[in-house]
């Protein structure tokens, strides 16, 4: 047992985060949310360069996965620094085709998605798919199988501006029948923990320094003990929801999985609430950088299994012990 | 990142799990905090210790196996999941013991370590005072050097155990001069039936004397029975504080074994919609606490240490047993109301947790201030 990062997972954070910090992220973001792509799509490949999408690749397709726990890291990176786009998607349609027959479709699909070539989203048991404008691979989960759609409805917003709701046109080539295999599901939701949890890092760490910065009565507001009490307990839901979701990478359990989307999505939720408090009517405008992590927060709570979901699969999963 | 344990670790965890499904008894003892609870508690560890089973993380010679955190997480979990009484020496093991590994001297660690880890001698504290509580560096109680040793006079109070323990261990002023109220502080132990020593017993809210009141009237301590330097005290203290919070209080066997008890009563009263999330939080809760404590163990066996992330842990665990056990009273329904069930005393007993080791209010002016780096307030 030995349950912290090695030397080379602690130098993929530090690339990553050093990547993104220069990357101007908040910029990408407005851009992407008017439907302007381009920095997005840059921004996608120096991603591919980094190694993201091959993660989720196994290595007899040509890729460097799986290597789930390499994933969480860098969907943290990726909540941290609000990148846009259907990040989540990409790696869960990135599992599916690479579980199909190179002969197929899939064997000219994978290649692209691991690098950066391709975006990809899929609709799964939710009324839209996220991105399926930008989305050059469209895959569509229905009762019969999974199908390559032909084409998205037009767009429809999102509480988080950089999230463009697309319906997928229906029909398409049929990729497999029947049910998808579970490990998808569980990729897209541990991902989207991960997401979240970097998130919930980056309004606290934005609460912080906002606090520490603006003075009332003559001194710091975040001197005043109501302030220092909530953000405290944003540190502490933060804390103990991290490891859940490194957990939940080593055991792909779906209780496990389904328990660090509960607490790393109500995590972030609650940091954005205390995180948009604490920084007052500024927090609530769409100029300031924050709204871009507090629309997000929102936004992933319900994203491939909302809470209520997935306390279900806890429960389901200690009823089995 | 690696969540699977050796070999040897899991035959570890068979080896406890063994013995203590042998051993652990049928019926529960009566509660510790009677007269003859205490005693049952006291020799169910004397019959854990005579199996070397107390206090496993300590070395061989005072009565332990050597094991490793890792391993006592394992034991840990195993005797909770066996439904093993709780443990009536844990303020000296958790608390007492840290602070001789790390400030004691050889011969008081061979003297005292021993009758501590078989109950034959249970510790309380002596830490708040009237006047000193979450102020503790607030604290009046004196000692005054005379001829080999020190005379202690004052009083203490919210002293978990003492109504029954043996002997107690807490913080004196030395020196009433020092420039600071955290200095001049002695950290001593004594007995508490000496000469001068009047316990006064405090029922808590289901009226059992969990705590108690000591007067000290002039108490001689001998130079042998003070840790550490005098005026060094309050280092020596908050050293084991830290432990407190951190790992050793509450582990997270003990959350792992209630949250299933709690999933068990949830399916047995036909699964009510009304505590499915929480029941769901609890079993969440409980995992997310043992891989805490997974991190904190890989980082301490890597060299690091424990510090004011001790007070995370210790916020949620003392507000995650009261939720817990709130849910339990509520899917008893009417029945909740009632003192005699397993769940009411382990309420009463979460109850006041958010009130010892450290308020939580304290707790969150370290994370805040010492964590997120927010300003002092007007504390301090």
């Amino acid at each position: 047992m030995r349950f912290l990062f090695d030397a080379e997972q602690r130098a993929f954070i530090g690339s990553l985060d050093k990547m993104l910090t220069t990357a101007d992220t908040p910029a990408v973001v407005r851009a992407w949310s008017r439907g302007e792509h381009a920095a997005g799509r840059a921004l996608w490949s120096r991603l591919a360069d980094a190694g993201v999408w091959a993660l989720a690749v196994p290595e007899s397709r040509g890729g460097l996965g799986p290597r789930p726990v390499e994933l969480a890291v860098a969907f943290v990176e990726l909540g941290r620094h609000a990148v846009p786009g259907p990040l989540v998607e990409t790696v869960t349609a990135a599992v599916l085709l690479a579980g199909l027959p190179e002969t197929g479709p899939a064997g000219r699909l994978v290649p692209a998605l691991q690098a950066g070539e391709a975006l990809a989203t899929v609709a799964w048991d939710a009324p839209y798919a996220l991105d399926g404008d930008v989305a050059g691979v469209r895959l569509a989960l229905t009762g019969e199988g999974l199908f390559l759609s032909p084409g998205h409805g037009p767009v429809r917003r999102s509480l988080d501006p950089a999230r463009r709701l697309t319906s997928l046109a229906p029909g398409g080539r049929l990729l497999a029948s029947g049910p998808p295999p579970a490990r998808a599901l569980l990729h897209a939701r541990l991902c989207t923990a991960a997401q979240a949890l970097g998130v919930g890092e980056a309004l606290l760490a934005q609460a912080v320094g906002h606090v520490r910065r603006r003075t009332q009565f003559g001194v710091p507001v975040g001197s005043f003990q109501a302030v220092k009490h909530r953000l405290a307990d944003a540190r502490i839901g933060l804390e103990f929801a991290r490891p859940l979701v490194f957990g939940a990478a080593l055991t792909l359990d779906p209780a496990d999985v389904a328990a660090a989307k509960v607490a790393a999505g109500e995590a972030a939720y609650a940091t954005a609430r205390a995180a948009l408090q604490a920084h007052g009517a500024i927090g609530y405008t769409a100029e300031c950088d924050l709204s871009l992590w507090l629309t997000k927060a929102r936004a992933l709570l319900g994203a491939w299994g909302d809470p209520d979901t997935c306390r279900t699969e806890v429960l389901r999963g200690a009823g089995l012990r | 990142m690696d969540l699977t344990y050796s070999a040897a670790d899991e035959a570890f965890r068979a080896e406890a799990r063994a013995w203590l499904r042998e051993h652990v008894p049928e019926r529960p003892p009566p509660s510790l905090e009677t007269a003859e609870g205490f005693a049952a508690h006291r020799a169910w560890e004397a019959e854990l210790s005579a199996a070397r089973w107390s206090v496993v993380d300590w070395p061989a010679r005072y009565g332990g196996r050597d094991a490793s955190l890792v391993r006592w997480l394992l034991f840990e979990e195993e005797y909770y999941a066996a439904g093993a009484p709780g443990r009536v020496g844990q303020n000296g093991v958790s608390l007492l013991a840290p602070t001789l590994f790390a400030h004691g001297t050889e011969e008081q660690r061979a003297r005292v370590l021993p009758p501590m880890g078989t109950g034959e001698v249970v510790w309380a504290q002596a830490w708040s005072e009237p006047e000193a509580g979450s102020d503790l560096a607030a604290l009046r109680s004196k000692a005054v050097r005379v001829s080999g040793g020190w005379l202690l006079s004052g009083q203490k109070t919210w002293s978990s155990r003492a109504a029954f323990a043996d002997r107690a261990f807490g913080l004196f002023r030395c020196d009433p001069d020092a420039e600071r109220p955290h200095l001049g502080l002695v950290y001593v132990m004594f007995g508490l039936r000496a000469p001068g020593v009047t316990v006064r017993p405090i029922a808590r809210l289901d009226g059992r004397p969990a705590f108690a009141e000591l007067f000290l009237d002039e108490v001689f301590v001998p130079d042998d029975d003070v840790i550490g330097e005098p005026g060094e005290g309050w280092r020596i203290a908050m050293a084991a504080t830290g432990n407190e919070r951190g790992l050793m209080l509450r582990s997270p066997g003990r959350f792992l074994a209630s949250a299933g008890r709690l999933h068990r009563l949830w399916r047995a009263r036909g699964e009510p919609e009304s505590a499915r999330a929480r029941v769901a939080d609890a079993l969440i809760g409980a995992r997310a606490y043992q891989l805490f404590a997974c991190a904190a163990v890989s980082r301490l066996a890597d060299g690091g240490s424990i510090g004011p992330e001790s007070s995370l842990n210790k916020v949620f665990w003392s507000e995650y047993d009261i939720a817990l056990h709130e849910t339990a009273l509520d899917l008893l329904g009417a029945e909740g109301e009632a003192a005699d069930t397993e769940w009411a005393e382990r309420y009463v007993f979460a109850l006041a947790g958010p009130l010892y080791a450290g308020t939580n209010e304290i707790q969150r002016d370290i994370i805040a201030e010492r964590l997120l780096g927010l300003p002092k307030g007007r504390r301090g």
